[in-house]
């Protein structure tokens, strides 16, 4: 029983100190928002003064956040919609089809998850830039819709096999078309399983930095990450607007998301890697 | 039916495939992605070898590969039997070591810099007004490496102690009830007990690490650029900078191809590991 006490003893410090450890430098970032850069300077821990919320309003002027933020929100709402109508039947008929063909299809989509960025960026980018689709948002909606199906596909996939077949059976006997049937029974069966696609889908596209800062470069275009990245050196000096813009960019959003609808997130972040 | 996958395959094929075949056949012309390209043969490798910047970017993925696959790993194995023990709260203490996971890379990287490293306005700077003599540790090439691998472990370790503890809860209770009445301590009912009991989860992360140590890039580039003096290149930013800043395409190619080949081994095993697992779900 002492046995039993002292473990979790153990176990409650440790977990307390790996929850301080998450959220200090969150922590941080939020107390030095609220203070002057001299502030900062003088004691990078101590409490602000006087709340500088200034800071934010300054932020979203100087770093013109307004428009970015409406760049990124474009971006990942495209990019939401075409995993969603690409994924959706593809994983339908990998769950469903058997055969060489559909199972190669399947290992090439498997394959593909785990390909880096630098095996097809440099072509991409000198074969966008003579077609003219640099600093185009639905060209880098397209980038990104191709680097997230393979995710998407095999999670979708797990919730067609658990729809039971016996439904679009029933649908084929009463003279469903298989495109109706899939339409109009397995969708809407899907649709947990594409709240959870599109949340995700949605994060890596707000999230994402390699192909936004390489293909979005104006002012029309740029997203709020790497609006963000660029004004920021790493010897910047006016770090509480610095922080403030990166509290209204990633903070609030994402957090928000994801205080709401964390199990989701968990889930799909998770998908395919507990193995049972 | 082949019509319902057509509009993924394509998208793969015209994003994916077609420019990963076309850097493999950059890799052999000299080209500046404006004019004309020209045949080079192996010149591309043969100039990525004798380029020691290549071969200690090389290192310093297998030195990520490596601590990768033991501090993290380690980390969420203590830290995911912690919570099952101690399951009080568990949910949010989940969501707060899982939060890192979510932010944005650029702005992880901003606040390591700015709040934590800087010796002006990090922490560094305040350790150093309190007796702790600490230089800033991305200034010099022989830590920089490491410092920004501190920064991607605290942003990674509490998604794999998620992925860890649900696996660990779906080993039996009664096998985990034996253990502590037989009296087995903490260390003891991890090592025997829920360490074999997650050990397909801790394969496949294991490789899916080994996959990501060699593309690692978004860390490296916002932090440090791969400085300074090339202390913390990876293959992933030698390649982005031999492409886009010194306009080099065959070369930033035959990084691609070199870096893509040991992926590809990885990839093989992971591969095994999923059909494996497709066959016996099946």
């Amino acid at each position: 029983m002492t046995e039993t006490r002292w473990g979790r003893a153990v176990a409650l410090t440790l977990i307390g100190i790996a929850s301080f450890g998450s959220l200090l430098p969150i922590a941080l970032a939020v107390l030095n928002a609220f203070k002057t850069t001299v502030e900062i300077n003088l004691n990078p821990l101590g409490l602000p003064a006087r709340l500088q919320w200034e800071n934010f309003a300054s932020a979203w002027r100087n770093a013109s956040l307004g428009p970015s933020l409406l760049h990124s929100a474009e971006l990942a709402g495209l990019t939401i919609l075409m995993v969603c109508l690409t994924a959706a039947p593809c994983a339908y008929v990998l769950a469903r089809q058997q055969g060489r063909g559909w199972r190669f299809l399947g290992f090439y989509f498997m394959a593909s998850i785990t390909v880096p960025a630098q095996l097809y960026l440099f072509p991409l980018y000198f074969l966008f830039a003579k077609l003219g689709l640099v600093n185009s948002i639905p060209a880098v909606a397209l980038i990104y819709t191709a680097m997230l199906l393979p995710f998407a596909i095999f999670l979708l996939r797990t919730y067609v096999l658990a729809i039971p077949k016996a439904l679009e059976e029933a649908a084929q006997v009463d003279g469903a078309k298989p495109w109706q049937a899939f339409f109009y029974v397995i969708l809407p069966m899907m649709r947990p399983g594409l709240l959870t696609v599109a949340i995700i889908v949605g994060l890596n596209a707000w999230n994402e930095f390699v192909i936004a800062v390489t293909f979005l470069q104006n002012d029309n275009n740029v997203t709020a990450i790497v609006k963000f990245y660029s004004l920021t050196g790493q010897y910047s000096t006016d770090w509480g607007e610095m922080l403030a813009a990166a509290i209204i960019i990633v903070l609030l959003p994402v957090v928000v998301v994801f205080v709401l609808l964390q199990r989701r997130f968990i889930e799909g972040m998770t998908a395919g890697a507990v193995k049972s | 039916m082949w019509l319902f996958a057509l509009p993924a395959v394509l998208i793969n094929v015209v994003i994916i495939l077609i420019p990963a075949l076309l850097t493999f056949a950059t890799a052999f012309v000299v080209w500046d992605g404006v004019g004309l390209p020209v045949w080079a043969g192996f010149a591309n490798f043969q100039r990525m070898f004798d380029d020691p910047v290549f071969w200690s970017a090389l290192g310093n993925n297998l030195v990520w590969t490596l601590i990768f696959l033991t501090v993290p790993v380690i980390m969420a194995l203590v830290m995911a039997a912690a919570l099952l023990v101690a399951p009080k709260g568990r949910l949010v203490v989940q969501c707060v070591i899982f939060l890192p996971r979510i932010l944005a890379v650029a702005v992880i990287g901003r606040i390591s810099q700015g709040m934590i490293f800087s010796p002006v306005t990090g922490v560094v700077a305040w350790l150093n007004e309190h007796g702790f003599s600490i230089a800033d540790p991305l200034a010099d090439p022989d830590r920089s490496l490491y410092a920004v691998a501190a920064v991607d472990i605290w942003h990674w370790w509490g998604f794999l102690t998620v992925v860890f503890l649900a696996a660990m809860r779906q080993i039996s209770i009664d096998q985990i009830e034996a253990a502590r009445l037989d009296g087995a301590g903490f260390f003891t009912l991890l090592r025997y007990v829920l360490l074999p009991g997650i050990q397909p989860t801790l394969a496949l992360m294991m490789i899916l690490t080994v996959i990501w140590s060699f593309q690692v890039f978004e860390f490296i580039y916002i932090v440090t650029r791969g400085g300074p003096a090339y202390g913390s290149e990876v293959l992933a930013t030698l390649a982005y900078r031999h492409a886009f800043f010194e306009g080099d395409i065959g070369q930033a190619a035959a990084v691609s191809c070199v870096m893509s080949l040991f992926g590809l081994c990885a990839t093989a095993v992971y591969m095994r590991l999923q059909i494996r697992e497709g066959a016996q779900s099946a």
